[in-house]
C-alpha cells in the first residue's frame, strides 16, 4: 500500500491550486453576487488542460489519471465550486461518456473539441419530473428512420446555456420502461432548442443552470450513442465516474472551508488569547480535520480503483455521500469559527456553505447514494 | 542562441523553519521545495523570449546543484517549458562552491540568467561568481530583458529612475523581480511532456566551500500589539521614543 502521490500528479494539483489561489479567488465573490458565467477562466483552465484532464491525447485530451482529476478538483473546488462543477461535468459526465461509450467517428467530431476546451459539453438527463427517478423519462425520441425526433423539457442543466454540445438522454420505447432509454449527442444550434432562464440559485451561482426545452428537435441516427435501449444504462455508468468529480467538489469545500478556519483560528483573539487555543475551537478543528481526511481517502480510493479498471460504482457513491454531508457539516462549523465574520461574504466560508448544500443533491443526492450502497450490501 | 537558467530548490515560502538540535543547519523534514521565485520569474522571461523571437532561441536549459530531492524542481522547470535539465549531483555547499559547479555547464550557452536571490539563504552572490568564473560581462538587478538583433536591450532599476543598456552577447543577467510579470502554472500537456525531457545528471567537479555556517538563530517572535486609547497621544509618543526608540 503506498499513499504517495507521483511527481506529476503533484505538479497537478500545485498547478490547480496556482490557478485557484492566484487567479479564481481575485473574481469570485463578484461573481457569486452576479452570478456571472466564469467565461474567461474556463479559457485558461482549458489551456492549462483542466477540461480533458483524463481524455486521451489522441482526442485532444491530457491523459492524465482519475488520482490527478480528484486532486484537481479539491483545489479548485476549494476556492470557487462554480468553476469546478463546469469543469467535472465537461471532464467525467460528457468527456468520459463521449470517450468510454461513443463510436471513432463521434469521438472525432465531438470529443476532440470538448477534451480541448474549445467547446464545452452538458449532460441532460434531469427532468422535471424525474430527478432521482432517472427511469421516468418524459423527453421522447421518436425513431423517424433517418433520424430521431426529439420533444420534451430537460431541468437543472449545468452548463445549459453555455454548451455546444448536449448528451442527452430521452425515452424511444416507453413500452420497454428505462430499457426503451437512448443517449444521443445533440448539438445544441440545432433547429427547435430552447433556453430557459438562468436559475437563480443559492450557491454556484456562477455556473449557469438552465432548462433546455426541445421541440420537434431533428437529431440524426448516427448521433445516438450505443445500440438502441443502451441510454439507461449509459447514464448509469457515466453517473458512477460522475459521482466522483462532485465527491471531490464537496472534499474542497470542506478543504478551503477547514484552511480558512484553521488560519483564522490563529489570528483572532477572544479572551485575551488566540480563539484556536480554545479547546471549544480546538476541538471544532480536529472534527472536521478528521472528516476532511476521511472524504479525502474515500474520493482517491473510488479514483485508485477506476484507474487500475476495477469496479468503482459502490466506492464512488460511498465517497460521494460521505464528502458531500461531511462538506456541509464542515462548512457549517467554518461559519460558526469565524462568527459574524463568517455570516459575511468577504470571509467566503458563507458562500462554501451554500455551496456545499448542493454537493447533497446534485448527480444523485445523499439518500439515492445510500440507496447504492445499501443494495451492494444486501444483494 | 541557447540560454542556461540557473534553477535553484528552495523551501516553499509558507514553510515553517526549523533548525536541528545544535541549530548548525536547516531541517528539511516534511519541507515542500519549490523554484525560488526569482529563478522561476528568470524561466519565464526566457520562454516569453523563445515565444516572441521565433528561431533566435534554440532551446531554454534549466541547471541545478543538488542531490535527486532537487529533481521534483527540475521537472516542474521541464513542464513549464525548459527543453532539457541539468542536475550537478552534489550539496549546494555554499555560494562559490555552487558557482564553480555551473561554471563548468554555463560556459556553452551564451546568455545565461540567474535570480538575485535565492529565497533561503538570501547569499545574493552566485551569480556574479558565476561570471567572474566564467570570465565574462554581467549585468545585476535586471528587470527587463529582450532580443535587439544580435544584442541585448536590458533595463534595470536605479535611484530615481530606470537605466537602458544594449549589451552583446555572451552575457550573464542577475535578473530580480519585475522580468516577468507572474511565473507560469504548467499546463497538463507540458506536465505530460516534462516525463520525456531529458533530465541529465552530471557528477560535480572538484571544488571547495569557502564558507561555515556556526549557527543558525530563528528571529525573535513578532511583539504583542499595544492598544492605546485615541485620547492618549502623549502615551503613544512616549512609547514611540522610549520602547520602539523609533523617535
Amino acid at each position: 500500500m503506498n499513499f504517495e502521490l507521483t511527481e506529476e500528479q503533484l505538479m497537478i494539483q500545485q498547478a490547480a491550486r496556482d490557478y485557484a489561489q492566484r487567479e479564481l479567488i481575485k473574481d469570485v465573490i463578484e461573481r457569486d453576487n452576479k452570478a456571472e458565467f466564469p467565461t474567461q477562466h474556463v479559457k485558461n483552465l482549458a489551456e492549462l488542460g483542466f477540461m480533458g484532464i483524463m481524455t486521451d491525447p489522441k482526442y485532444d485530451g491530457s491523459g492524465m489519471d482519475t488520482v490527478s482529476y480528484v486532486l484537481a478538483m479539491e483545489e479548485l473546488s476549494k476556492v470557487d465550486a462554480s468553476a469546478s462543477v463546469i469543469v467535472s461535468v465537461n471532464n467525467s459526465l460528457v468527456c468520459y461518456g463521449v470517450e468510454a461509450f461513443a463510436t471513432e467517428e463521434q469521438k472525432q467530431k465531438y470529443l476532440k473539441p470538448l477534451a480541448s476546451g474549445s467547446v464545452l459539453g452538458a449532460f441532460l438527463l434531469s427532468e422535471p419530473e424525474a430527478g432521482s427517478d432517472a427511469t421516468s423519462q418524459r423527453t421522447t425520441a421518436e425513431d423517424k428512420g433517418d433520424y430521431y425526433l426529439v420533444n420534451g423539457t430537460k431541468n437543472w442543466i449545468t452548463n445549459g446555456n453555455s454548451a455546444s454540445t448536449y448528451i442527452l438522454i430521452a425515452q424511444t420505447h416507453p413500452e420497454k420502461k428505462h430499457k426503451g432509454i437512448n443517449a444521443f449527442i445533440v448539438e445544441r444550434n440545432s433547429p427547435g432548442i430552447s433556453i430557459g432562464p438562468h436559475e437563480d440559485k443559492m450557491g454556484m451561482r456562477s455556473s449557469d443552470t438552465h432548462s433546455v426545452m426541445f421541440s420537434d428537435v431533428k437529431v440524426p441516427k448516427e448521433n445516438r450513442i450505443g445500440e438502441d435501449g443502451f441510454g439507461f444504462k449509459f447514464a448509469m455508468k457515466v453517473l458512477e465516474g460522475g459521482r466522483i468529480g462532485i465527491a471531490a467538489q464537496a472534499l474542497g469545500l470542506a478543504s478551503g472551508a477547514l484552511e480558512r478556519s484553521v488560519a483564522y483560528a490563529k489570528e483572532r483573539k477572544a479572551f485575551g488569547t488566540e480563539i484556536g487555543n480554545h479547546q471549544a475551537i480546538a476541538f471544532k478543528l480536529a472534527d472536521m480535520a478528521v472528516k476532511v481526511e476521511n472524504a479525502r481517502h474515500l474520493c482517491l480510493k473510488a479514483a485508485w480503483l477506476k484507474d487500475q479498471g476495477k469496479p468503482y460504482g459502490v466506492a464512488s457513491a460511498m465517497a460521494k455521500q460521505y464528502a458531500a454531508d461531511i462538506a456541509m457539516e464542515v462548512t457549517t462549523e467554518a461559519v460558526q469559527i469565524h462568527g459574524g465574520y463568517g455570516y459575511v461574504k468577504e470571509y467566503h466560508v458563507e458562500r462554501l456553505m451554500r455551496e456545499a448544500k448542493l454537493t447533497q443533491i446534485y448527480e444523485g443526492t445523499s439518500e439515492i447514494q445510500k440507496i447504492v450502497i445499501s443494495r451492494d450490501l444486501l444483494k | 542562441m541557447k540560454i542556461l537558467v540557473l534553477i535553484g530548490n528552495v523551501p516553499d515560502t509558507t514553510t515553517k523553519i526549523k533548525f536541528n538540535a545544535d541549530n548548525t543547519a536547516f531541517d528539511a523534514s516534511g519541507v515542500q521545495w519549490i523554484i525560488n521565485p526569482w529563478d522561476e520569474l528568470a524561466l519565464t522571461r526566457a520562454m516569453e523570449l523563445k515565444e516572441a523571437h521565433a528561431g533566435k532561441i534554440d532551446s531554454i536549459v534549466v541547471a541545478n546543484v543538488g542531490r535527486a530531492i532537487t529533481e521534483g524542481t527540475l521537472r516542474k522547470a521541464l513542464a513549464v517549458g525548459a527543453d532539457e535539465a541539468i542536475r550537478i549531483d552534489a550539496d549546494p555547499l555554499d555560494a562559490f562552491y555552487v558557482a564553480r559547479q555551473l561554471a563548468e555547464v554555463a560556459k556553452d550557452y551564451e546568455l545565461v540568467l540567474a535570480g538575485i536571490e535565492a529565497a533561503d539563504y538570501n547569499g545574493a552572490a552566485v551569480g556574479g561568481m558565476l561570471a567572474e568564473l566564467l570570465d565574462r560581462k554581467s549585468v545585476s538587478a535586471v528587470s527587463g530583458i529582450d532580443i535587439d538583433n544580435d544584442a541585448l536591450k536590458i533595463s534595470r532599476e536605479i535611484d530615481g529612475g530606470s537605466q537602458t543598456l544594449k549589451m552583446d552577447l555572451p552575457l550573464l543577467a542577475v535578473v530580480q523581480k519585475g522580468i516577468a510579470k507572474e511565473p507560469r502554472i504548467p499546463a497538463m500537456r507540458g506536465i505530460m511532456m516534462a516525463r520525456k525531457k531529458p533530465l541529465n545528471v552530471i557528477a560535480p567537479v572538484e571544488a571547495e566551500a569557502l564558507t561555515a555556517y556556526n549557527s543558525f538563530e530563528l528571529p525573535a517572535p513578532k511583539a504583542a500589539c499595544k492598544m492605546i486609547d485615541e485620547e492618549q497621544a502623549a502615551e503613544v509618543i512616549r512609547l514611540l521614543h522610549e520602547e520602539a526608540k523609533v523617535l
